[in-house]
């Protein structure tokens, strides 16, 4: 028997609906539970219940467990249990809270991915109510956002926030830990409903075959079949002279974003608020992305507090090309997709110009002038790209233009 | 003196003493129901023969000035909470009741903070007999634990000019630290170290008190002008070092929230208030202390600045993002009751239109009219609310009495009252079944604010028909309940004793619930 102590999850000052489980095994003695909570009289009986039952369920008879509990949803009281428990028995069963039936949605291929709001992967208190911020998506973050010692029990903690924290409708995603490690953590995300994969620091194709591989393999175990879609991150300049392979190795990668604070740290530069270091690996990304139909995603913009520079910054990334950008703070999230949208202006212009080639091609011209402009094909790809990307955003409806009897078009 | 007898249920369902400390009590009758009759309370004649005709009212020490205002056992001695967490004298005044060996004080603040639970020694060695006021933090559990030997009495800001008006409480001697003061007692809050804005909260005490002792760290020649107190109404004037931290004066919880959540729930309220229509050119607002509270002032800037309007006044609690928003020109007047940093305390000394008001003007029920009823829309915070919109402000789920009433129930005759709550607080749930203890009856709760939704009280059909399709997420209360118990589990109850530990006042003195002692014995230990 191992007879260490262990523990998981959190107990410092500013944790709030955390907890902290400490955990010996004992020979005798049946299971001796300490429950200091912040909830005790609403909540002890119900927590101990619970603690209870998972020692049986994982046929542990003795032991003695210390939960400190500052508020924590059941989800993360079982999540940290189990952690704990499996840091000393090796067992193939897991505790899982109900799957909310809000939860099984999937998502698009071509779905807006304009912010997607990281939530640090055990840090349970910032996971609750992300959704009402409305996001795009939500990462749980396994990656950088994880201490090292805590990556073991993150996995579980966001295994059950999968299950158990509506985020709302925004798309459901997962940063995994760089490949290989990475693959590992897919078997507690695969078989609950996340919708999309970020691999970081990803360097060439075959990252991403093995991540899909990981995929096929698990959902055929358990006999589910739903997309889960792909984003790997550029984050060095390896990854950057790829970008275009990387791009083209899978046919679930539906955007790809660059990590800058890798990038840059791996060419040797210091980021730039400018960022005329990066110029280069920016539009690599971009070209690569564009190149084979999917998004491209910039990278996060670190100072939470000055939205002004955040609303420069997107400006600046929507002219290169990016589609969207991920954020760190809710706060960002209005000035991301604020700016990422095509302005009222964009849109109205992209409007005359495709009635006007509309009515072009009834008329049997192949090119027409709007003002002094010449408008030609790609002009009007370009506006159609913008009322497509209008309508996405909830700025222009999708019927926005209709066809009378007489054939006169009404916008 | 009898803690308590005779348990009546009252109009809304709760059992209450009809007598609290040997007195007799109402207990509540519905809202507007109890009309008081006879006369008001009167103070003792004074004549200015007995006072120094020089206006010299100076004594050397506040030992000094209790023992000439005849400070003895079973006294009601009060105080009041304008420096709030950064209050001196309130623990200095009994130190030397203690040493003088003085007995069985009623202690009447207008309000209590964190720095009080100093007094906890003094209620357990007796110099305390019990609080009429507000209990908070410490000294709110230690009633909760039935170590009172009285029965606690919570009002509001309203509630304690009335009661003091009415002769409910008959003020043996007042003790009113000014920052600012000259030899007759002439006082105010807007100047001096300690400054703090109004002094309004002491008004009642000034009028109605046997004795009232002036106690200031800024002794100005005669006049002192403003005069908030005027010193025909004091008796002692006394020198002290220091009255107050002013660094304390000016509370955390004050400051606008960063927290992303609340940012969001106070981005919600004002969007409520800009679709029901009422962010309109000349309207009038107050939003509660609270960190949303406070954010909901910003927001309403932005839709104000948007719509190209402004408010005819808001009442405070001010701070330096309202007296930007006067400064503006967004704002013709502030209305404040309490200053809550030090661009509040300055702008109410400088500007004309940010004027003090008391719990007089602006609160008691028992007047010809308040300011209360004029505000178009308040913004406040609860512990609880239940789903007949009833709501607490006083204990927490676990039973416990941890904070005061303070302007809460008066600021429920506001033309439209918004409660902004979290659904749930770390794993506690906010919308409840029934709440621990009413403070606010729910017919005048007109909307509740939650991030998950905005629940409308049925009584305000107006407001459902004018937010019908505005796009915002509203939802019927017993949805919100059911809602955070799905995600936060159903609570148990704290388990109670039979003792009643404290009672909590109506705006017009009768009785509207009781707060019990909680019984730790039988609360779940593992």
């Amino acid at each position: 028997m191992n007879k260490s102590i262990v523990s998981a999850g959190n107990k410092g000052e500013k944790d709030r609906s955390d907890c902290f489980v400490s955990l010996k095994l004992s020979d005798s003695g049946g299971i001796h539970l300490e429950l200091k909570s912040k909830v005790q009289v609403l909540y002890g009986s119900s927590i101990s219940a619970l603690c209870y039952e998972m020692f049986k369920f994982f046929q542990i008879e003795n032991a003695i467990v210390e939960i400190e509990d500052k508020g924590a949803l059941p989800f993360v009281l079982m999540a940290r249990i189990e952690a704990a428990i499996k840091q000393l028995i090796k067992s193939d069963l897991e505790f899982l809270p109900e799957m909310l039936s809000e939860n099984l949605y999937s998502s698009d291929f071509n779905q807006p991915r304009i912010s997607r709001l990281y939530l640090p992967g055990n840090t349970p208190g910032l996971m609750l109510n992300a959704g009402i911020h409305t996001p795009n998506g939500i990462i749980l973050d396994l990656e950088d956002a994880v201490g090292i010692s805590k990556k073991s029990e993150a996995c579980f903690l966001v295994r059950n926030a999968l299950r158990s924290v509506n985020f709302l409708g925004a798309e459901r995603m997962v940063r995994i830990n760089q490949i290989p490690a990475g693959l590992e953590d897919l078997e507690f995300i695969i078989p609950n409903n996340v919708n999309l994969i970020l691999v970081p620091k990803c360097e060439n194709g075959n990252q991403i075959s093995q991540v899909n591989d990981r995929i096929k393999t698990i959902q055929k175990r358990i006999g589910i079949s739903n997309p889960v879609w792909l984003m790997p991150i550029i984050e060095s300049a390896m990854g950057v002279m790829k970008a275009l392979e990387i791009a083209q190795s899978a046919d679930n990668i539906v955007a790809m974003a660059i990590g800058l604070e890798d990038y840059t740290a791996d060419i040797g530069v210091v980021r730039t608020y400018e960022g005329t270091e990066s110029l280069f690996a920016r539009c690599q990304v971009i070209n690569a992305c564009k190149a084979v139909g999917i998004q491209a995603i910039d990278s996060v913009f670190s100072d939470i507090g000055d939205m002004k520079a955040l609303k420069e910054n997107v400006l600046r990334s929507k002219a290169l090309g990016f589609d969207g950008m991920g954020c760190i703070h809710p706060r960002q999230i209005k000035v991301i997709f604020d700016n990422y949208a095509p302005t009222d202006q964009e849109i109205e212009n992209a409007k005359i110009i495709v009635i006007a080639f509309i009515e072009a091609a009834q008329n049997g011209y192949g090119v027409v002038s709007v003002g002094n402009k010449m408008i030609d094909a790609p002009v009007v790809s370009r506006a159609q790209q913008t009322i497509n990307r209008a309508i996405s955003m909830g700025k222009l409806g999708a019927k926005w233009i209709s066809r009378q009897g007489n054939g006169t078009i009404i916008a | 003196m009898r803690k308590y007898d005779n348990l009546v249920v009252n109009s809304i369902g709760k059992i209450v003493p009809s007598e609290v400390n040997g007195k007799p009590e109402t207990p509540f009758q519905g809202v507007g129901k109890y009309i008081p009759e006879g006369r008001k309370y009167g103070a003792p004649i004074s004549s200015c023969t007995n006072y120094p005709s020089d206006g010299n009212k100076l004594i050397d020490s506040l030992k000094e000035s209790l023992i000439r205002a005849g400070l003895n056992d079973g006294m009601t001695i009060s105080t009041h909470h304008h420096f709030r967490n950064g209050d001196l004298i309130s623990n200095q005044l009994f130190d030397i009741a203690k040493e003088l060996r003085v007995k069985d004080l009623i202690w009447f603040p207008s309000a209590s903070f964190e720095c009080n639970s100093y007094l906890i020694k003094y209620l357990e060695d007796g110099t305390i007999h019990h609080i009429e006021g507000s209990m908070n933090g410490p000294l709110g559990r230690f009633t909760s634990q039935g170590k009172m030997r009285g029965l606690g009495v919570l009002r509001s800001h309203g509630g304690r000019y009335q009661s003091v008006q009415d002769g409910e409480v008959h003020i043996d001697i007042a003790v009113i630290a000014a920052p600012t003061a000259d030899f007759f007692g002439n006082a105010n809050g807007v100047d001096g170290p300690a400054a703090c804005g109004s002094l309004g909260f002491a008004l009642a005490d000034s009028q109605f008190a046997d004795k009232v002792i002036v106690v200031t760290d800024h002794l100005v020649p005669f006049p002192c002008l403003p005069w908030q107190i005027q010193g025909n109404y004091v008796d002692f004037v006394v020198q002290s070092d220091k009255i107050g931290i002013p660094e304390k004066i000016i509370s955390g919880t004050t400051e606008i929230t960063k927290s992303p959540d609340r940012l969001f729930l106070a981005d919600l309220t004002a969007r409520f208030c800009e679709k029901a229509g009422i962010i309109k050119d000349g309207f009038s607002f107050q939003s509660g202390a609270g960190g949303i509270s406070l954010a909901v002032s910003l927001y309403f800037k932005e839709i104000m600045i948007k719509k190209g309007i402004k408010a005819r006044f808001a009442r405070g609690g001010s701070n330096k993002h309202l007296v930007a928003m006067l400064e503006e020109g967004l704002i013709d007047y502030i209305i404040d009751g309490q200053t809550f940093d030090l661009d509040g305390v300055r702008s109410m000394r400088e500007n004309p239109g940010h004027t003090w008001s008391s719990p007089f003007t602006s609160y008691n029920y028992h007047g010809k009219g308040n300011f209360a009823g004029l505000v178009d829309v308040v913004i406040l915070g609860a512990t609880e609310i239940d789903i007949n919109f009833n709501a607490n402000v006083v204990t927490h789920s676990d039973g416990y009495l941890l904070h005061g009433i303070g302007g809460w129930q008066n600021c429920l005759f506001s033309k439209t009252v918004i409660l902004t709550v979290p659904l749930f607080r770390d794993r506690i749930p906010v919308i409840k079944e029934n709440v621990t203890t009413i403070c606010g009856p729910g017919e005048l709760i007109d909307v509740i604010v939650t991030e998950r939704g905005i629940a409308i009280n049925p009584l305000r059909q107006d407001l459902i028909d004018l937010t019908l399709n505005s796009g915002l997420p509203i939802v019927p209360i017993q949805e919100l309940k059911n809602l955070a118990e799905k995600i936060c589990g159903k609570p148990n109850l704290p388990n109670f004793t039979n003792e009643p530990v404290a009672v909590v006042k109506w705006v017009d003195g009768t009785i509207l619930d009781t707060i019990w002692q909680v019984n730790e014995s039988t609360n779940f230990i593992p």
